[in-house]
């Protein structure tokens, strides 16, 4: 430890209580990394505040002896945005988990950070619900889906985490707190909410979350469709969308991801099929009858088979616990593997699907695809036996991301760029992109401590606001005075 | 307002217009960038600028990906004939401010400005996938992509989003289209009582209609509520929202023919002669903001459950300053309005707004000399 950390923790041990500080080493090294288990750092120390006010302090007293600081909330994460940092003082938001009100008449909810993503939706159900899903969402935090604008499998017809944040009440790197945006919406000035949603931590520590939460739909439809190979489904999926209809979700899996899925979830897929769709219609009853007997009609045009809609609630779960499978089902066909979370324009789907086939040849490795095919967002398991061949997965992996930004798409469509991927920004901007987001981290945190060394490729130092000063044209006309 | 300076520059390029804004920024001189002129009249009062940036040299549907329900459009393009090429493949842009022909993309997106599509298709702030802008450091920046979904890098897009141009000049911006309902019908329930308007417009808001547009109308005591549903069930969306209507005791019907009834709602959202205030409070306090209009003779249209109100007051800037302490602590920003009131009040109700400290931070590191739009933002930014 360093001894800048180990300054601070008398101070930090008047803040949270001595049982929320931890700097044992064997206890530390239980934060050293997020759900990207590839990367790993101890931190120096690590705290536990109970309030907003502990959050505060803690914030203020890093600031104060030029430590860096990360925030994390449940550490899921799949980019390693909540990688500490060695000589810094990592802030776990766990125990802040209050739901603060729900005010259902104005349709809003205001939690902690530490709530988890289906807390929320359990506080205002079942009247009304809240959006977005990630696949985690039973442990994933609220304050960790507002760092990474998080999305989920019913955001293309519902929108992401900054569709639904209205209001942030937020540590600034002072320790300054400050309220953005509120209950209401379009507060005057800039839109902070949203730049700080999706900043991945590196611009402030958010204390309170007001939501914007939904009427409950009156009636979902859910059902599977199989299909020989990925195209078939792949056509499917662009006819819908151009017929019109917007799913509540369109996930897509390949294969080898039915074959990993469905020895996990035992839901009854057949093992001989190349792709499945799984498409749920949700709103009026009458509307949702009505698109899914056109939904039925496009699967089977184009050889959809054993098309399946969920009787009741326990087959629609059976039906999508398959699909959430996914991620840890790959264990069960590759010791090791990584998630990549590229996208493309929807209509790119059968392009890239064919690079990621033959890249996977050239390579000689496995690559299951499961992906929210409505969105384009993609994500690949490459799989691979062990440390000898990481690296090469790793280049894989990292090729298939190019294919996604030369078709005209993303590095990340909601994992974060984090640690993994910030060396493959310069593939997706250019130098003054670089520059045009310093300018918005420097805004926010000049001293560089909140979150160093994530989303930027390079390290980048802030210095002073440039240029000389000029009368302002309000001060030439005696308006106002400079204050 | 007439927009008049020394001279004015029409760049064809993102390139010629950071050109323009570096060259402004080393003389030490101030630039004004200018869309269609149609909401140059919101904001400050500022002095006269040194240079006018007019954008009608990007006119340019860039791309418009129809499988994708995306387009790539310059800041020039008039929103009208994006919006009638996007009709054409059956397409929208879903923002539906009231809009004069000559209203520009940029414009729209720089000022943030939207219409009743928002209760279902949200802001410019939601659309926007992707920006291109020119920096006075001399840079063209870009944020975001193509595609709808992307976590890559910090948000500028929504950042420049309502920022009226003071961080720098939008070059061109990628958006979300929509499937453009091929017919639409309009449950209207009028009623002459504020609690009884509000609670009819509450009762729609907590149903999963899935409408289109939720508006409320309300001038001299008498108002309506207004449900619009498209598509193939829009039907039958519009009878159950009617007899919604008629459960809270409001004269229910519905409007087949409601193009101009839409119109004529987003017409209220601007004025020639009189101030307009658009007002950020909670769908809850409807009924104290259709009181507080009533106290100044004034007509209200709004996003019943956005808690989005349009005040056009026939007074000046007392009737705004009487307006804003009786719904405070709701932000009251004044939209058209004539010189002397925009002289007289503070047009954006800065005491209601984000924290400057950080407004003016931005400001700061994006445009150091305070070259673009000088003045003509919250706070005097």
């Amino acid at each position: 430890m360093s001894e800048g950390v180990s300054s601070l923790i008398p101070r930090l041990r008047a803040i949270c209580g001595d049982e929320h500080v931890i700097t044992q080493h064997d206890q530390l090294r239980t934060y050293a990394s997020d759900g990207l288990l590839q990367y790993a750092v101890t931190p120096g120390v690590v705290v536990l505040p109970g309030s907003g006010a502990e959050v505060r302090d803690v914030v203020r007293t890093c600031h104060e002896a030029s430590v860096p600081w990360v925030a994390r909330g449940s550490g899921s994460g799949l980019s390693g945005g909540a990688l500490p940092v060695e000589d810094g003082v990592l802030i776990g938001l766990s125990r802040l988990r209050r739901v603060v009100e729900v005010d259902l008449d104005n349709q809003r909810v205001v939690v902690e950070p530490g709530v988890t993503n289906v807390e929320v939706s359990a506080a205002v159900g079942p009247g009304h619900f809240y959006p977005p899903d990630p696949s985690s969402q039973i442990v994933c935090s609220i304050g960790g889906n507002v760092a990474e604008n998080s999305g989920g499998a019913h955001c293309f017809k519902y929108g992401f985490t900054t569709n639904y944040v209205t209001g942030l009440e937020v540590v600034l790197a002072d320790g300054e707190v400050v309220q953005v945006g509120g209950k209401e919406l379009d507060r005057p000035g800039y839109d902070l909410l949203g730049a700080l949603v999706g900043s991945e931590g590196t611009l402030a520590v958010v204390t309170k979350i007001t939501l914007r939460v939904v009427p409950s739909p009156e009636h979902v439809e859910t059902m599977v469709a199989f299909f020989e190979h990925t195209t078939d489904a792949g056509k499917v999926v662009s006819e819908i969308v151009s017929a019109g209809i917007t799913p509540a979700a369109i996930e897509m899996m390949d294969g080898l991801a039915i074959t990993a899925s469905e020895q996990m979830a035992h839901a009854g897929y057949p093992l001989d099929a190349g792709a499945c769709l799984l498409i749920e219609l949700d709103g009026p009853q009458e509307e949702c009858r009505t698109r899914l007997d056109e939904v039925f009609e496009l699967c089977e045009r184009h050889g959809g088979r054993d098309l399946r809609v969920a009787q009741d609630e326990a087959e629609r779960q059976l039906l999508w616990k398959t699909r959430k499978a996914a991620f840890p089902a790959a264990a069960r066909i590759s010791p090791h593997y990584f998630v990549q979370d590229g996208v493309i324009p929807r209509t790119q789907l059968p392009e890239v699907l064919q690079r990621i086939d033959d890249l996977a040849a050239e390579y000689d490795m496995k690559v299951a695809n499961v992906f929210h095919a409505g969105d384009g967002n993609l994500h690949p398991l490459v799989c691979y036996s062990g440390p000898e061949d990481a690296a090469r997965a790793e280049e894989l992996s990292a090729r298939i991301l190019e294919a996604c930004v030369e078709l005209g798409g993303s590095l990340t469509g909601e994992h974060g760029i984090g640690v993994d991927k910030k060396a493959h920004m310069p593939k997706m901007f250019g130098e003054p992109d670089l520059q045009a987001f310093q300018k918005l981290r420097c805004a926010f945190d000049p001293a560089g401590l909140v979150n160093p060394g994530k989303l930027m490729p390079t390290p980048r130092l802030c210095g002073e606001v440039p240029g000389p000063y000029r009368e302002h044209p309000l001060e030439r006309a005696g308006v106002a005075e400079r204050f | 307002m007439a927009v008049t300076a020394a001279r004015t520059v029409v760049p064809e390029s993102g390139d010629d217009a950071a050109h323009t804004l570096r060259a402004a920024a080393d003389a030490g001189e101030h630039v004004r960038i200018r869309g269609g002129g149609t909401r140059s009249g919101w904001g400050n009062v500022t002095p006269a600028p040194d240079v006018v940036l007019a954008t009608s040299g990007l006119h340019r549907i860039v791309e418009h990906n129809e499988g994708d329900l995306t387009a790539v459009l310059e800041a020039g393009v008039p929103l009208r004939a994006a919006l009638e090429q996007f009709a054409d493949a059956g397409q929208m842009l879903a923002l539906d401010p009231p809009s004069a022909p000559e209203a520009t993309i940029g414009g729209l997106f720089a000022t943030g400005d939207s219409g009743p599509l928002r209760h279902r298709y949200g802001a410019a702030r939601d659309l926007i996938v992707g920006i291109t802008v020119a920096l006075p450091d001399g840079t063209v920046a870009k944020a975001g992509g193509k595609v709808i979904k992307n976590v890559a890098g910090y948000d500028l897009s929504k950042l420049l989003t309502g920022a009226f141009g003071t961080l720098g000049a939008i070059v061109q911006v990628a958006v979300r289209l929509h499937p453009r309902p091929p017919e639409t019908l309009t449950a209207r329930g009028i009623c002459d009582d504020a609690g009884r308007l509000h609670a009819a417009c509450s009762a729609l808001a907590h149903r999963p209609l899935e409408a289109e547009s939720l508006d409320v109308a309300w001038s001299s005591g008498r108002g309506a509520v207004m449900a619009r549903f498209g598509g193939a069930t829009a039907r039958r969306g519009a009878d159950a929202a009617a007899a919604a209507l008629r459960e809270q005791g409001c004269e229910a019907d519905v409007v087949e023919d409601d193009a101009d009834l839409w119109e004529r709602q987003r017409g209220h959202q601007r004025s020639k002669d009189q101030c307009v205030v658009k007002v950020s409070a909670l769908p809850a306090d409807l009924p104290r903001v259709l009181a507080a209009a009533d106290a100044e003779s004034a007509t209200v249209v709004g996003r019943g459950a956005l808690g989005l109100s349009w005040i056009t007051l026939a007074g000046g800037a007392e009737a705004i300053e009487r307006l804003r302490a009786a719904i405070a602590p709701a932000a009251c920003v004044v939209a058209d309005a004539p010189e002397d009131v925009r002289s007289a009040v503070d047009p954006w109700h800065t005491d209601t707004a984000e924290p400057l400290v950080l407004l003016r931070r931005i400001k700061e590191r994006f445009d150091p000399s305070g070259t673009c739009n000088a003045g003509l933002y919250v706070g005097g930014i």
